[in-house]
Parts: C-alpha cells; structure tokens; sequence
C-alpha cells in the first residue's frame, strides 16, 4: 500500500509517497539520499540510526516513515552551518577524539542532542545513563563522554 | 515485512472500529511491533495507528489515583509531575524501560497489550492493584494477564488508560539483562489500601504475585523479612541468561533491595 507522506527533514518540508512498510532510516537513506544516518544492527539495539523527531531521539530502524508524518525530522546532516561549520557537539567529537571508525557516531551525537536538550549540565554519570541506547565498538566511551561534555558546555556559550 | 494497509484512526471509536472491520492490529509506539514486522513474526493485513487519539494521551491524578493514557509514552510518564508525587516508584520504572530512544516511542498501552514475560509496567500494574480501562470494560490487574504474550484483550479491543491507585509507598527494582535491557527478574512491591502486594515479572510465563513475600512483608516490611523467604524454583524461567534456581533466588533479593527502596 502506497500512502502520502508530509514531514520536515533538517527544516526542509518533504512531500512524498512511501510504501507503508517504509522505515523512517529507508526514508533517509535511500528516499532522501540522507545517508549519514547509519544502520547498525537493524534490530533497535546500537543506535547507530538514531535521529530527532519533535526533538525527540529515536531508533529510526525501529520507526516507520509513516509514524513521524507530519513530524520534524533532525539528521546527522542538518547539524552544521550551511558554510560548513560543524555544530558544537560535532567538534566536541573532533577536539575530544570522540569517534574513531565513526560509524556510531551520527547516532551518538543525534542522542547527546537530546539529552543535552533535558540535562545541560549533565555530569558524567548521567551521560553514561542517558546514552545506554548507543552502542560504540571501537572507542572504549571515554572520548565519547569527554566529547559529549565539552559538546554541552560549548552549547551552553 | 509482509505488506499492510495503514490506517490511522482519529478517536477510540474509530480505531475500534477499523480494528473490527479489517481483523488488523494497533499499532502504537511500534517498539515490539514493528520488529515482529521486520521478522515476519506478525502479518497483520491492517495496521491501525493509534497515535491521532488524542484522547488515548495524558496523565491525571483522580482523587486517590493517578490515571495514564495508553498512548502515553515511557518518556513522558518518567517526567511528569504528577506520577512523581502520587507513585514515584512507577516514574522511576518507566525511567529504567529499555533506553532513551525506546522511552522517546514506547507506550503504557503497547507494552501492556504486548504482555512481554519480562516487561517493566506488568508488574507495577499487578502490584499496585490498578485497573486497565478498554473501549469495552473495566479489568482488574489480576484478570487482564492471562499468560505469556497473552491478555484478556479482545481482537478489537484497546486499552484507553490505566489508573494506578497511589500507594502509601512503592518501589521498583529490576535486575536488568544487559543485552535486551529487559527485566532478568524485577520485583514490585507495594503497601497499598488492600495490603502488602510484590508481583515478580521477568522470572515466569507473565507477570505473578509472590505470596510468601506478601505474608512476610505483611507481618514485617523490612528487607531481612524479604531475604528470608525462600522462593521455590519450580515452573521459573530457564534459560542462557539464568536458571530457575537463579531466578527464584533473585526474587527474594530484588523484593528485600525493592524494601530498602521503598523506605
Ligand atoms: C531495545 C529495547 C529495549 C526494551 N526494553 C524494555 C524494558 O526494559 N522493559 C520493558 O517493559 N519494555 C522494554 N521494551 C519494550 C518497550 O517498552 C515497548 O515500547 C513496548 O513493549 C511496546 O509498546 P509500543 O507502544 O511500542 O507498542 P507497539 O509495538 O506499537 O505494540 C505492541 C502490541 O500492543 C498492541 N497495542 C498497542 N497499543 C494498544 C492499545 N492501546 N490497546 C490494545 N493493543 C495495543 C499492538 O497491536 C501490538 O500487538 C524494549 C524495547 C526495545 C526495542
Ligand atoms: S540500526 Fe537502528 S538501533 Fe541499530
Ligand atoms: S567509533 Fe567505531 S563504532 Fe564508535
């Protein structure tokens, strides 16, 4: 079944028509070219495809296209300035050697938005908590977590 | 994915009655749902979306009760105001549900429609004696679980809201399997209007009250009345992550450690 879609992606209006079966990552990925959203483990467990929606993280390989219709949807790509300024949180992960692969970090820095969004002054207890749904095969979370706070105290400025 | 048709519903009624119409299912926060659908372990012929109701949405404190929406996701019940003055020990089990991005989607609804042995809400509506209102009737906690993945649901029938009567004190305590963040075993306990109640979810087929930890309890609410009760292994959960006897230990450990908690 075909249906028709309206939403936001990285403050832009999208029209489209989707499969119903469509998951918002395919939406991303394949519908929008939008492929810095990552798909892990396709399973709702790594988090690699985490983006906003409403502000809201979510596990876009665990959401169907049609459930955000009408939502505001934040990718990894609408994070940088249009000359390419990379976001505060962005060069967090740059300065504190928070990624190496980087193949989770999309998601992570997506996740780090909303709970900075919650909790900007989040010690580092609090991260750890918060980002449970990321996972990170290569960093060990320390430069993730260093990353993530110089990210909030940058915002904060 | 099998394919679908969606519809999204815009009142009870009308999902109610497009569930009746196609023999389809409600589709929620599609936290369970839409990974059975990735599977191909469901093949629902329609999906109904619930998530236009406004009147499945909201939390309000009735009097001696807090009541909550079935679309009401995880997120929203562990920050709002009112379940943590009436039951902070339900805001903060909703807070422990899986993740944050699980939180950000999941409902009150889904998981109890879903009736997941190891699911988090079953055990605090078991313990703390609420009632689950659908667009039929009106189901006491002991009569809506029925069994693993089971529950006195119709077909056509949806869960609207729950209402949790606050308790004199409450806590939560689950012992998380770290791979699927689920309850390994976790333990509700509660001092509520109709006595002491502890329902266990996690270690059998559906969530159950532990009875020899309510008469303990009862007679002494201290965690060393908990420790001391022996739970018998038989008809537990065995599997990679514990045995029965695992399981049957845990009980009585999560039940004193709930205790502490409750203060
Ligand atoms: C990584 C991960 C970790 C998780 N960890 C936990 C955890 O620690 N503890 C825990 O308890 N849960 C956990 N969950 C499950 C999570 O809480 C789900 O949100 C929940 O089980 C289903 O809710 P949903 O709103 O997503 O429902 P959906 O997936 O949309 O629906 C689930 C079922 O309920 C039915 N349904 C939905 N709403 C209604 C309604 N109002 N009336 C009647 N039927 C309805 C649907 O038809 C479907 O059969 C986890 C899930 C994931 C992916
Ligand atoms: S790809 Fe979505 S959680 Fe892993
Ligand atoms: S940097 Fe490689 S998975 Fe995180």
């Amino acid at each position: 079944m075909s249906i028709p879609l309206s939403l936001t992606v990285n403050g832009q209006a999208v029209t489209t028509t989707v499969d119903a079966r469509t998951l918002l990552v395919d939406l991303l990925r394949t519908g929008l070219a939008l492929t810095g959203t990552h798909v892990g483990c396709d399973t709702a467990q790594c988090g690699a495809c985490t983006v906003l929606v409403d502000g809201r993280a979510v596990k876009s390989c665990n959401v169907l296209a049609a459930q955000v219709a009408g939502a505001k949807v934040q990718t990894i790509e609408g994070l940088a300035a249009e000359d390419g300024t990379l976001h505060p949180m962005q060069a967090a992960f740059r300065e504190c050697h928070g990624l190496q692969c980087g193949f989770c970090t999309p998601g992570m820095v997506m996740s780090a938005l909303d709970l900075v969004a919650r909790h900007p002054g989040a010690d580092e207890a609090k991260i750890r908590e918060e980002l449970e749904g990321n996972l990170c095969r290569c960093t060990g979370y320390q430069n993730i977590v260093k990353a993530v706070r110089l990210g909030a105290a940058e915002m904060a400025k | 994915m099998y394919t679908f048709e969606l519809k999204k519903a815009d009142s009870v009624a009308n999902a109610a009655a497009l569930l009746a119409a196609s023999g389809g299912k409600a589709l929620a926060g599609g936290q369970s749902l839409v990974a059975a659908l990735k599977l191909r372990l469901a093949q629902p012929g329609t999906l109904v979306d619930l998530s236009g109701i406004a009147e499945l949405k909201g939390i309000r404190r009735e009097g001696t009760h807090v009541v909550i929406g079935a679309m009401t996701r995880h997120a929203d019940v562990a920050a709002s105001a009112e379940v943590k003055v009436g039951i902070p020990a339900l805001a903060a089990l909703a807070e422990g549900i899986g993740d944050r991005q699980v939180r950000n989607m999941g409902t009150l609804g889904g998981s109890l429609a879903n009736n997941d042995p190891a699911a988090c809400y079953p055990a605090a509506v078991l313990g703390l004696d609420a009632v689950v209102h659908t667009s039929k009737r009106k189901l006491a906690a002991a009569d809506f679980f029925k069994g693993m993945y089971e529950t006195a649901l119709a077909e056509d029938e949806l869960i609207t809201s729950v209402s949790f009567p606050v308790p004199a004190k409450a806590a939560y305590v689950k012992f998380v399997q770290p791979a699927s963040r689920f309850a390994l075993v976790g333990v509700f306990v509660a001092q509520t209007a109709g006595g002491v109640r502890v329902a266990v979810t996690g270690a059998g087929s559906s969530v159950f009250r532990a009875k020899a930890l309510e008469d303990a309890l009862a007679k002494s609410f201290t965690a060393d009345a908990a420790k001391a009760v022996k739970v018998p292994a038989t008809g537990l959960n065995s599997d990679l992550h514990g045995s029965a006897e695992y399981r049957a230990h845990l009980i009585s450990v999560l039940a004193a450690r709930a205790v502490t908690a409750a203060g």
